[in-house]
């Protein structure tokens, strides 16, 4: 009897296996990937073993012994041998920037020198930062194959000469700076959709019936149209010599080399990205009002209520559950919002994931790339356990 | 001020129509007294629903007037007119508590904490719900939801209160259980209530004064006793209570008695308009006063009938008879005799006063406006 309704069940389950299945590729195991990549990081360890074995000695502030200078140097040429020295480099230079200049021109050399009674005096001949502790610092922390320098530059900090957390100085912080204006601008483009959205899914909700379809349409038409045709049409209207500057110039309101600037800044993207994510807006809320008889509405103005205070007291918070899950649903669309910055966002109107795309595909750092994702997460989750905390995701109702 | 005394409310003249074509409310004229509870009765889309929303403020008249105590409320939009309402939905503010409910029509009106904490307790205590104010509407029984509504309604001490089918979403023995109670705090608080239903039960039990509305018309304006024992409408005696309705020809008239032709017979019926022999007329006839084989002295109409049908219904049996060829006809006699005085085929002879028989209008004739 047990078995039979275990079959049965395993049965009923094997529709969702593709879903599960297609869950797992596409989803779970490229973000495990991505974030195990943003603490893990073999390349310099594997490369450079016996320097970075040695180096587990090395008391951190003298000049390392002979035998570290040795073994580096034969490792440096292995990993040119391989074809690996770029990217060995590469990370040690991150860590400590100029190093590329020194390896490399070192290295060079190094091809010329058969052998040497002290590779050490060698290589400080050559460069005198290798006669640096800072130097072998960098070497010993690129080799650790388990690291969270990813986060802490992702977060602005940094190891100090003690190995303690410091800041970055204020020059070389970025990414929590964007990160905040990141945060700043959805909160803003969720605001902005709601004063648009609010109006219009009342609109919707209470018209007449035939109407009802025609104008989820005009919601849902822009919608449907590519995104990137959207973004060039934002291009056209507000681009300097765009329809509304000329048409602001040929009213006389501004003038002709006063043409402002609406595109390729943060007023760009927060203008195009409203419009991207407006219907995130508009359904939701539309879905909750629709469900909202208009008899209480009748009700309040019966007990003597005039139509503000009867919307106010008696129909916007029914309507909250709508408004907080289109809020969530805009303002984390609006979080990892790339392509609408990247068009029409110019230097300004950069945001955080026009950053992890620039490490991903320009610098080519994808452990920063994947921490800066990792955060981003985070904030994600915090927001939603907040979101939770305050509201109460079952009083959501998303659709 | 007004000449009508203490009319609460007045429709005069009022029509409303919402394609411009059809009329849903046809040239109404009504009075509502001071105190009174004034039920608008009939079947449902015959406009009684519209004329209680056009006195709300929820709708328009197209043509003529609607005072509230002598004013004309043309131009006040519903939340100045200070009138409390009964919805059928009930209508309750599903996110605020029952205090809250209670509470929204006393801040509105700027009343302090003190005040309107005496006040929902005594509206509470009225309605019999002490000590729910916490609740939620939805953690409440259809009833008592009912009784928060109808506590909401009065809780700022209107004098006129509308309801809505109120009773419509409730089950039997809780509408009964609530008729009388909205008849008590109606009689207690004195309030004028017009009273929308389309349940007669519900018009006879609460009301001062019913008014039958058919097809946008009012057919006839009476006390519920009234619009039971006097008729002056066929479609009144048809649609309050059971009537026997019989088509006759008038062939002499004698003071306030004419005598009619049925089916090759001749009774005597009060006449409700004047008529003149020849004159098409429907007779009615209660079931309940007709005699089953009956003292020739007293029920001077009497006729051949033939019992072709009997049902036992406890207090009293249920005949359907055959009459000059009409099978249709009903009898109701209580059951005093006990079961099997009478037996199906029997033929017996029936028979029932003048002036429980009406002469009312004859089908298809279009009533004239009282």
């Amino acid at each position: 009897m047990d078995g039979t309704l275990k079959t049965v069940r395993l049965r009923a389950a094997v529709p969702v296996l593709p879903l599960v299945a297609f869950i797992l590729v596409t989803f779970i195991a490229p973000l495990a990937t991505m974030l195990v990549r943003s603490v893990y990081d073999p390349l310099v360890a594997g490369a450079m073993p016996e320097t970075l074995f040695l180096l587990s000695e090395w008391d951190g502030k003298s000049i390392p012994r002979e035998a570290v200078f040795e073994a580096a140097v034969r490792e440096l040429l292995g990993a040119r041998q391989a074809r690996n020295l770029g990217r060995v480099v590469t990370r040690i230079n991150r860590v400590q920037p100029g190093m590329r200049s020194v390896i490399m021109k070192s290295v060079r050399k190094l091809r010329r020198i058969s052998g040497s009674d002290s590779w050490r005096d060698t290589l400080i001949d050559m460069d005198p930062a290798w006669g640096k502790a800072q130097t072998w610092q960098a070497i010993r922390r690129t080799g650790e194959r388990f690291t969270m320098r990813h986060y802490l530059h992702a977060l602005d900090l940094d190891r100090g000469p003690g190995g303690g957390i410091v800041r970055q100085k204020p020059e070389r912080r970025i990414y929590m700076p964007l990160l905040g204006r990141t945060l700043a601008v959805s909160l803003s483009i969720t605001a902005l959709c709601l004063l648009l959205g609010y109006p219009v899914a009342y609109l919707i909700a209470h018209a007449p019936h035939r109407w009802t379809n025609l104008l989820l349409l005009l919601v849902l038409v822009p919608f449907w149209t590519s995104l990137l045709v959207r973004t060039t049409s934002w291009i056209v209207l507000l681009q300097t010599r765009g329809v509304i500057n000329d048409a602001l110039v040929a009213l006389g309101l501004i003038a002709e080399e006063n043409r402002i600037a609406m595109i390729y800044n943060m007023t760009g993207t927060v203008v195009a990205m409203t419009h991207v994510l407006l219907p995130f807006m508009v359904l939701p809320l539309y879905s909750v009002m629709r469900t909202i008889p208009p008899l209480y509405m009748n009700a309040a103005a019966t007990l003597g209520a005039s139509f503000p205070r009867a919307f106010w007291r008696v129909y916007w918070p029914q309507t909250q559950p709508g408004v907080f899950a289109g809020s969530l649903l805009v303002f984390i669309l609006a979080i990892g919002y790339y392509i609408t910055p990247e068009l029409v966002g110019g230097r300004s109107g950069q945001l955080i994931s026009n950053m992890i795309a620039y490490h991903m595909q320009q610098s080519l750092n994808w452990g920063l790339a994947a921490a800066l994702s990792g955060i981003l997460l985070l904030c994600v989750f915090v927001i939603y356990l907040i979101y939770d905390r305050v509201v109460g995701i079952e009083r959501m109702k998303l659709g | 001020m007004n000449p009508n005394g203490n009319a609460h409310v007045e429709f005069e003249g009022v029509n409303k129509s919402y394609d411009g074509q059809t009329d849903v409310v046809r040239n109404l004229n009504l009075r509502v007294q001071k105190g009174e509870f004034l039920t608008l009765l009939g079947p449902s889309g015959s406009g009684k629903t519209t004329c209680l929303m056009m006195l709300a403020g929820f709708e328009m008249p197209t043509t003529g007037t609607i005072r509230i105590d002598g004013r004309s409320v043309h131009n006040l939009p519903p939340h100045k007119r200070g009138m409390g309402m009964v919805f059928q939905n009930y209508a309750l503010f599903p996110h605020m508590s029952v205090g809250g409910n209670l509470s929204f029509p006393l801040e509105v009106r700027g009343l302090n904490p003190e005040q309107r904490r005496e006040r929902i307790r005594k509206a509470l205590e009225m309605v019999r719900l002490d000590g729910l104010q916490e609740r939620r509407p939805a953690e409440l029984s259809g009833g008592q939801q009912q009784r928060v509504a109808i506590a909401r309604a009065l809780v700022f001490e209107p004098s006129l209160v509308l309801m809505d089918e109120p009773l419509g979403a409730l089950d039997r023995r809780l509408r009964e259980e609530l008729q009388y109670e909205i008849r008590r705090i109606q009689r207690s608080l004195k309030v004028t209530i017009v009273y929308v239903t389309h349940d007669q039960q519900e018009a006879m039990v609460m009301s001062d004064r019913v008014a039958v509305f058919q097809q946008g018309r009012i057919e006839q304006v009476a006390s519920p006793e009234a619009i039971y024992e006097e008729p002056e409408r066929r479609f009144v005696a048809r649609f309050i209570g059971e009537n026997n309705l019989l088509p006759g020809k008038v062939t002499a008239v004698e003071g306030d008695l004419c005598q009619v032709e049925i089916e090759g017979a001749i009774v005597k019926a009060f006449r409700v308009a004047p008529c003149r022999p020849g004159d098409m007329v429907t007779l009615a006839i209660r079931p309940e006063r007709v005699c089953v084989a009956p003292d020739p002295q007293v029920y001077s109409n009497e006729l051949e009938a033939k019992i072709e049908d009997l049902v036992f219904l406890g207090d009293h049996l249920r005949l359907r008879m055959n009459v000059h060829g009409r099978s249709d006809f009903i009898v109701k006699i209580p059951n005093i005799v006990g079961h099997g005085a009478v037996l199906e085929g029997d033929r017996v002879r029936i028979g029932w006063t003048p002036t429980d028989c009406r002469a009312l209008e004859p089908i298809g004739e279009m009533g004239v406006t009282l």
